[in-house]
């Protein structure tokens, strides 16, 4: 039997073929892969996990892929940093970076959701995979549509930096770049969506490319030794991320490959696009939207598809959540920058910020194990802090010169 | 024929309006409630609009026009 049962509705169960197909036609909920656990469960071990390639289709059992043959072979597996100096700053034992600024092919974890999204439009038949994005996403879905030869068509608001233009265009001609505000985007995408013979990652093979997400928890788990830690902090932007961290973890101990889940999720969001984390901390169980204003534009999603669910599933682990100011934002990059060496992009700011934030409030407890999830790299969005960097050192080419500016002690440490 | 799934959603003041019978004798649509959520100073509905394609995009604008916020079924599609 196949390890995916069917498409199924989140909020009514209706259940459907395994197909490009993503809202309920009896009640327009949104449609997720429902698999068939004990099926799966004979068929996978720590073991063949550990033996299995060193990407995120080492959980290819647990991807809703039929396989063998996938696309994207090295997104995921990216280093899980022991960050101990970040940890003493913040005061925890045992904090970790799971450092997705260094996945592959694109440097996000839209790596890992793209591959899977990919790897199933071509065992649907897809020629051509397209996305509507402002960056990450896009620049993931050109890359992954160029090696394996697929043709891409990448939607993007018509006011997007050139850089990120770029990012796109060096993969593929097919940018499109539309006129008029984000909403109007959002229209004609869906539109297009359904008038054309193509997967949609976000919209009509979504089902299947938030499944990707799941492999963060999946390599969580496994980098720490085959237990949960005690808290996650994720940044959120649809919400399906952090939704998707905790269907992971659970998936792991259904299938028996830990003992319990004792995880709690924490979402993180700036000020300036925080409908969930606002609803949450108003202890609203839906969100009103907003039109985003902040410098962390991977996350400015203001009528964040999966906001309900990210809502449901902190409660039920009893996490919390929180945003922090685009000074924050900054100051967050700065001190994991600085701290650990990894240079994030802004929502990397926004988890280390909220991180911040939640040990402040006790919330998350020095003992607590920890894992923040830094999801981009910064080289991405230097424009967000180029103005809090400060500026070099500038000196004569003398050892004069050096020695004026900077006072040597004994051993050559200095400071200017 | 067209039909269009949409997300509306209704600003406190608008609550107790019949919107949705109002575009429905406007225009030359069907509109089908398939799943709605209506509070004292929240709502939205997921509807679906049917007819001809140029009617069902004036029926759109209509309800726009009346006040309350019409999106596609999955909400924000463009992604960071």
């Amino acid at each position: 039997m196949a390890k995916m049962k069917a498409l199924v509705c989140r909020e009514c169960a209706k259940e459907y073929p395994t197909k490009a197909l993503h809202v309920c036609e009896m009640c327009f909920g949104p449609l997720e892969v429902k698999y068939n656990y004990e099926e799966i469960k004979k068929n996978i071990s720590r073991k063949k996990i550990q033996d299995g390639p060193l990407s995120i289709w080492r959980y290819a059992d647990l991807l809703p892929v039929e396989g063998p043959n996938f696309l994207g072979p090295h997104a995921g597996m990216t280093p899980l940093v022991r960050a101990k100096n970040l940890g003493a700053f913040l005061g925890l034992d045992e904090l970790y970076i799971k450092n997705d600024t260094v996945n592959h092919p694109t440097l996000s974890f839209k790596d890992r959701v793209v591959a899977v999204a990919i790897t199933r439009a071509r065992e649907l038949g897809f020629e051509t995979i397209a996305c509507a994005s402002t960056g990450n996403l896009a620049n993931s879905v050109s890359a992954h549509a160029a090696a394996a030869g697929m043709r891409a068509y990448v939607f993007i608001p018509g006011d997007l930096e050139a850089a990120k233009v770029l990012g796109n265009l060096i993969y593929t001609q097919n940018v499109i770049e539309v006129e008029g505000n984000y909403d109007d985007v959002n229209r004609l995408c869906s539109e297009i969506a359904g008038e054309y013979d193509w997967a949609f990652v976000n919209i009509n093979v979504r089902p299947y490319y938030a499944e990707g997400s799941k492999t963060l928890a999946y390599e969580t788990v496994e980098q720490l030794g085959w237990r949960t830690p005690d808290q996650v902090v994720i940044p959120m932007a649809s919400g399906s991320l952090l939704t998707k961290i905790w269907k992971g973890l659970h998936e792991m101990k259904t299938l028996g490959l830990i003992d319990e889940v004792r995880t709690r999720v924490n979402g993180a969001q700036a000020e300036g696009c925080s409908p969930i984390s606002t609803a949450f901390k108003a202890g609203r169980d839906f969100f009103k939207p907003v039109k985003p204003k902040t410098i962390a534009k991977s996350l400015a999603i203001g009528n964040p598809a999966d906001g309900y669910y990210a809502l449901k599933a902190t409660a039920e682990s009893k996490g919390s959540m929180d945003m922090v100011t685009d000074e924050e934002v900054v100051e967050g990059i700065k001190l994991l920058a600085q701290t650990e060496g990894i240079f994030a992009e802004t929502a990397g700011g926004v988890t280390i910020g909220v991180l911040q934030k939640l040990v402040k409030q006790g919330t998350i407890k020095k003992s607590d194990v920890t894992v923040a999830y830094i999801t981009g790299n910064g080289l991405k969005t230097q424009e967000a802090v180029i103005d809090a960097v400060g500026k070099p050192h500038r000196i004569q080419p003398s050892l004069a010169s050096f020695q004026k500016t900077f006072k040597m002690g004994k051993n050559g440490g200095g400071d200017a | 024929m067209a039909s269009m799934k949409v997300h509306i959603r209704f600003p406190e003041d608008k609550i107790k309006e019949p919107l949705i019978y109002q575009i429905g004798h406007e225009f030359k649509v069907v509109t089908n409630v398939r799943r709605a959520d209506v509070r004292d100073t929240t709502g939205w509905m997921d509807v679906e609009l049917t007819g001809e394609s140029a009617e069902v995009e004036r029926a759109v604008d209509a309800l726009r026009k009346k006040g309350v916020i019409v999106d596609p079924i999955e909400l924000d599609v463009v992604e960071g």
